[in-house]
């Protein structure tokens, strides 16, 4: 009696850890991954791709094909994240995306490239990168 | 249907004021000053006047602008957030 409580606790345990996994699995499948992707990660550093004012990724160069499908794909959830926020907060998703932009630019590392409003793709410096004017400090 | 009077007789004008021409020479000469004060004042003030005319070109209003700066403003916070939360695609 006593072995077999102890075994189907141990059971239990066992099971509690699988699912465990499981779910972390899950997750990490549904929230975004939780770290760049290792190509998006190397395609920013190389400055092939930037951040655009407008909120989203755009090519400074020609993109490969697999750029442009990572790139297409990564526009893609941001413009779901920024149609749920936006809807939260009674704003367009344009306007929701123009913050985010602002933001996103003021985050690129230096090396990183990043777009002027004038349309103008730049390396981003220790300076302040040139933002819209409408940008929040 | 009944004939109905537009109008009700009334009384003649009895004032002084309302009748006409029995103003005295002294009150017309008062009323001409006060009347030549109007059109000098008219004059000054015409003098600050600032001539408005309307452009040729349609006036476009950018809504746009000044809406989104304020939107901006109120948004950022959240956008922060919501950047952090999805670091994988920012």
């Amino acid at each position: 009696m006593h072995t077999m409580f102890r075994h189907s606790l141990t059971q239990s345990h066992m099971l509690t850890g699988v699912a465990a996994i499981a779910l972390a699995m899950v997750g990490a499948g549904t929230a975004q991954a939780q770290q760049r992707d290792p190509a998006y990660a190397a395609a920013r550093a190389s400055g092939q791709v930037g951040e655009k004012p407008d909120g989203y990724l755009g090519y400074v160069v020609p993109p490969s094909p697999a750029v442009r499908a990572m790139v297409e794909d990564i526009n893609i959830k941001r413009k779901a994240a920024y149609a749920q926020r936006a809807a939260a907060n009674n704003a367009t998703v344009e306007e929701y995306a123009l913050t985010s932009g602002c933001l996103a630019v003021s985050r690129t590392a230096p090396g990183e490239k990043y777009q002027s409003p004038d349309g103008v793709w730049r390396t981003r410096s220790d300076e302040p990168p040139v933002r819209d004017s409408r940008c929040p400090a | 249907m009944m004939p109905r009077k537009l109008t009700r007789s009334a009384l003649a004008a009895r004032k002084p004021a309302m009748q006409e021409s029995s103003s005295s020479p002294l009150r017309s000469g008062r009323r001409a000053v006060r009347a030549a004060m109007v059109l000098v004042g008219g004059a000054v003030a015409c003098s600050g006047c600032v001539s408005v005319n309307a452009p040729d070109k349609p006036i476009v209003i950018e809504l746009n602008i000044n809406i989104k700066q304020e939107v901006i403003y109120r948004l950022a916070a959240d956008a922060g957030s919501t950047i952090d939360a999805n670091p994988g695609i920012f």
